[in-house]
């Protein structure tokens, strides 16, 4: 009993590790995209932000240098993408692809010519690392069955960043719906026309939206390769950033129910691992392979109708034209 | 966020003492899209708490004008005084904030916020929205009462009907303090019962010290309501007329100019036999009803109108008779064909067993706007072997057809080789119908045969339907123009919710009632919001659709 009680915590404790990329990336994803911009381009940035972290965490030996260098390097690809599709309304897909492909090149041939380890970055440690934090109380508190185990073993004893990912899920709802900045956001991501005509700048909305889905992409990519990883690899993300575009629009395009998906997906990728092997009574052994495509197959069967048509904001991928 | 209090002058005005400046004047306003002189030395001075309509017909620079003076267009020359003191408007929030407010032909409205969060949205007043809700709530309300404008803050506005939404945008001007107010088309997309309620609307604004710009091409709403009118032809302002001294067929003529005819001249239908007849025919899309067991025939010889707002299945009728769409239930007899859900029939064979479609959205599906206008004039038809060589098409044919067809139906400029999307509305539409007509079908179906053509256009549209009639074809025509359906139609179907809901002969047909069948009144409950008690029936589709909001 105790023993499936503490395999399902150790589960649960690395479904949050796992989806603390996907968390913050689908905020970013939200950001962008309830402004009307779409946003594969999260997966670049995402990977960009990891190298950059990695890079200057093993050149300053500071974690926190490594996570403003993540930052500002997904702001400014983040940039790029409003550049292409605000400024010069351009294909939002095709430049989202463009930066995933820019990120993807330049992360290995930087990397080559930095560090010379075929792509990868020198081996973290100490400061340069996010470490885990311990909850205060954690020790002391270990030894009550249930709750205090809950809060020893799967809330305490994880890095800042996980902590931040799940602290911007809150701040993003409460951006989107008790700002103004939120209330203009979702209107220009509806209807850009009639942000315009209210005397809002559509283009200046837009680009504070992609600079903030840069931020969170950002903290995204230092936490794969200071905190979860010690070092950049690469393709390191590994295609998380499309995962948490599909738990966003799994969760309709909001906070929280993007929160859950993103967490149901780290659910079965912290599964697919455990169950590596393992024999189940009926079914026999899953392929891992299975479990890894699982959370696309369910993003696909899901949409396609158990839980309803997923809305898109109404002007997401039109470029804003003054008209007549 | 403060109302700023409605003033129909300034005591500071320039110079004259006793009769305050105008609310706005515009002098010698000029502005060019690369070749196009989109307004000319254009003036203008609406004096306030006046409703002054500006007419004209499409093109003729009425909406640049607008733009230039909500800020969404800087003009290339001229100046823009507002209550006597020249101004410069870089942008609409300049605009805004010197009281000037517009509603827009298509609303600036999010369908997913609450009426409130449209409202607020721009003008917030805070970083934070509880409070500035709450203020702006406040504010709503008392201006619903005082303009008896009632909507509820909560609403979500794409629920609501079209009428209301209207009202939405004309509180967000008021909202922003605006003593200026400049509706672009605004009876478009209405139904008389909710034209005459917006009447009501300006004229209690007017009587607020509001001042009104109209823009229209309806010759009798400017009748209706304006106080002074504008006529704007090809980029200039051709003259300006009180409205009580002028009439619709001066204003026309100003407009065009040159005579037109306004009626339609024609005499009774002689219906023959039926050559269409449809039975029963639904269809549902996605759980939603879009047809409801819709029964008719047309005749030879006549024309049958269908009336409604848009909407309501007519854009379904069309595609269920044209062959478009696959035949859910109910079936259609044409001739001695039968098309059942079984037995269907594509597009191509509906206009080989003579059935002519002019769609109601041309730029959809009756024409390719690249295309050539010789290739737009044979879409459709381009199977036909006088167009088709063995290998190749002939282009020498097609070319001649198209220039027949622009010499009957004089399509201007007669040039073959233009592009489909360089022509303007009307000859792009007698483009589509000179293509169907010249086919001579038996049926013909045509969905809104003059959006967005001009009175010279519509008026020879119109004389060609009707030869046709008489030549003994059938003709359906949808269309949202009432007035329109009433002088060609000889029968009148009035659709609501997919269903025909009532019918009327042409010659007894008037606005009121098919208003009144459109909105399905009969059938709605009477409990009319308290404030709207003493008004007329009208108010009845706004409530029936109020019960679909929530």
């Amino acid at each position: 009993m105790d023993d499936t009680l503490l395999l399902l915590i150790s589960a649960l404790d690395s479904t949050l590790r796992v989806s603390t990329p996907l968390v913050l990336c689908a905020m970013a994803g939200i950001f962008s995209e309830r402004s009307g911009i779409i946003d594969i381009s999260l997966e670049g940035k995402l990977l960009a932000g990891a190298f950059a972290a990695a890079a200057a965490a093993a050149v300053s030996g500071s974690a926190f240098v490594g996570l403003g260098a993540a930052i500002m390097t997904s702001v400014v690809m983040a940039l790029l993408h409003g550049f292409a599709c605000i400024t010069h309304r351009g294909n939002q897909v095709v430049s989202g692809l463009a930066i995933n492909i820019l990120a993807s090149g330049l992360t290995v041939t930087l990397g080559v010519a930095w560090f010379h380890k075929g792509g990868q970055t020198p081996t973290l440690s100490g400061d340069a690392r996010f470490s885990p934090i311990t909850l205060p109380g954690a020790e002391t508190l270990a030894d009550i069955p249930l709750l205090g185990q809950i809060y020893t073993e799967l809330l305490s004893g994880h890095n800042l960043l996980v902590y931040v990912a799940f602290i911007a899920v809150p701040i993003t709802w409460w951006i989107l719906y008790k700002t103004r900045f939120g209330l203009r956001l979702r209107a220009v991501g509806e209807n850009p026309q009639a942000v315009d005509t209210a005397g809002i700048s559509v283009t200046l909305l837009r680009y504070r939206a992609v600079i903030c889905a840069g931020i969170l992409c950002g903290i995204a990519g230092a936490y794969l390769s200071t905190g979860q990883n010690a070092a950049f690899g690469k393709e390191m993300s590994a295609g998380q950033g499309y995962i948490a575009l599909a738990a966003m629009i799994f969760g309709k395009w909001k906070p929280l129910p993007g929160l859950l998906a993103c967490l149901l997906f780290g659910f079965l990728d912290a599964m697919a691992v455990r169950l590596q092997g393992v024999s189940l009574p009926g079914i026999g052994e899953i392929p891992v392979q299975f479990m890894q495509a699982l959370p696309y197959i369910l993003t696909v069967v899901l949409l396609a109708g158990f839980i309803g048509k997923a809305v898109a904001p109404k002007a997401i991928g039109n470029p804003y034209v003054k008209e007549r | 966020m403060s109302i700023k209090s409605i003033t129909t002058g300034q005591s500071d005005a320039v110079g004259e003492q006793s009769a305050p400046p105008p609310a706005i004047e515009l002098k010698a306003i000029s502005k060019s899209f690369g070749l196009v002189k989109a307004n000319h030395n254009v003036d203008l001075k609406v004096l306030p708490g006046t409703i002054h309509g500006i007419i004209g017909e499409n093109g003729a620079g009425k909406s640049t004008l607008m733009s230039i003076l909500y800020g969404f267009y800087e003009a290339d020359s001229g100046d823009i005084f507002i209550h006597g003191h020249k101004k410069t408007i870089h942008s609409s929030r300049d605009a805004i904030s010197f009281g000037i407010g517009m509603v827009h032909q298509h609303f600036m409205l999010v369908e997913t916020f609450t009426v409130l969060e449209n409202v607020m949205l721009g003008a917030e007043g805070g970083t934070l929205l509880n409070e500035s809700s709450k203020t702006a709530r406040e504010e709503l309300i008392k201006l619903s009462k005082e303009y008896s404008l009632s909507v509820d803050p909560d609403a979500l506005t794409g629920d609501l009907p079209v009428g209301l939404q209207q009202r939405v945008e004309i509180l967000k001007a008021l909202y922003r303090g605006a003593e200026i107010l400049i509706l672009d088309e605004p009876t478009g997309v209405l139904t008389p019962q909710e034209t005459d309620q917006l009447f009501k609307i300006l004229d209690i604004l007017r009587s607020r010290g509001v001042s009104i710009i109209l823009i229209t091409h309806k010759l009798q709403e400017i009748m209706a309501i304006t106080d002074r009118v504008s006529v704007m032809r090809a980029g200039t302002m051709v003259s300006e007329r009180e409205t009580v001294a002028t009439s619709k067929n001066e204003l026309a003529e100003l407009m065009v100019g040159r005579k037109v005819l306004l009626e339609v001249d024609k005499t009774d239908a002689n219906p023959a036999e039926i050559l269409l007849e449809a039975t029963d025919l639904t269809h549902e899309e996605g759980g939603v009803v879009l047809l409801d067991s819709v029964s008719l025939n047309l005749r030879a010889g006549e024309i049958v109108g269908i009336a409604g707002v848009s909407g309501n299945g007519q854009t379904q009728l069309l595609a269920a008779l044209s062959g478009i769409c696959p035949l859910q239930k109910g079936s259609i007899q044409i001739g001695d064909v039968k098309i059942t859900p079984k037995a269907h029939y594509s597009p191509k064979e509906f206009r080989d067993i003579g059935v002519g479609h002019v769609p109601e959205d041309r730029h959809r599906m009756g024409m390719v706007n690249a295309f050539a206008a010789r290739e737009t004039a044979i879409m459709g038809f381009h199977e036909d072997p006088a167009f088709n060589g063995k290998i190749l098409m002939d282009q020498k044919a097609i070319e001649e057809n198209c220039t027949r067809l622009m010499h009957d139906y004089d399509v201007r400029p007669e040039d073959p080789s233009l592009k489909s999307a360089n022509f303007s509305g009307g000859n792009q539409q007698k483009l589509v119908l000179a293509r169907e007509m010249d086919r001579n079908p038996k049926v013909l179906l045509v969905g809104q045969p003059t959006r967005g053509v001009d009175i010279g256009a519509i008026e020879f549209i119109h004389k060609n339907l009707i030869k046709m009639r008489d030549a003994g074809s059938a003709i359906l025509i949808v269309s949202v123009e009432l007035e329109e359906i009433m002088s060609l139609s000889d029968r009148i179907l009035v659709m609501f919710e997919g269903r025909i809901v009532g019918e009327v002969s042409g010659k007894d047909a008037n606005a009121q009632q098919l208003g009144l069948l459109m909105g399905n009144a009969g059938n709605q409950k009477a409990d009319l919001p308290p404030d709207e008690k003493n008004k007329d029936i009208s108010n009845r589709k706004n409530d029936h659709s109020e019960e679909v909001a929530v």
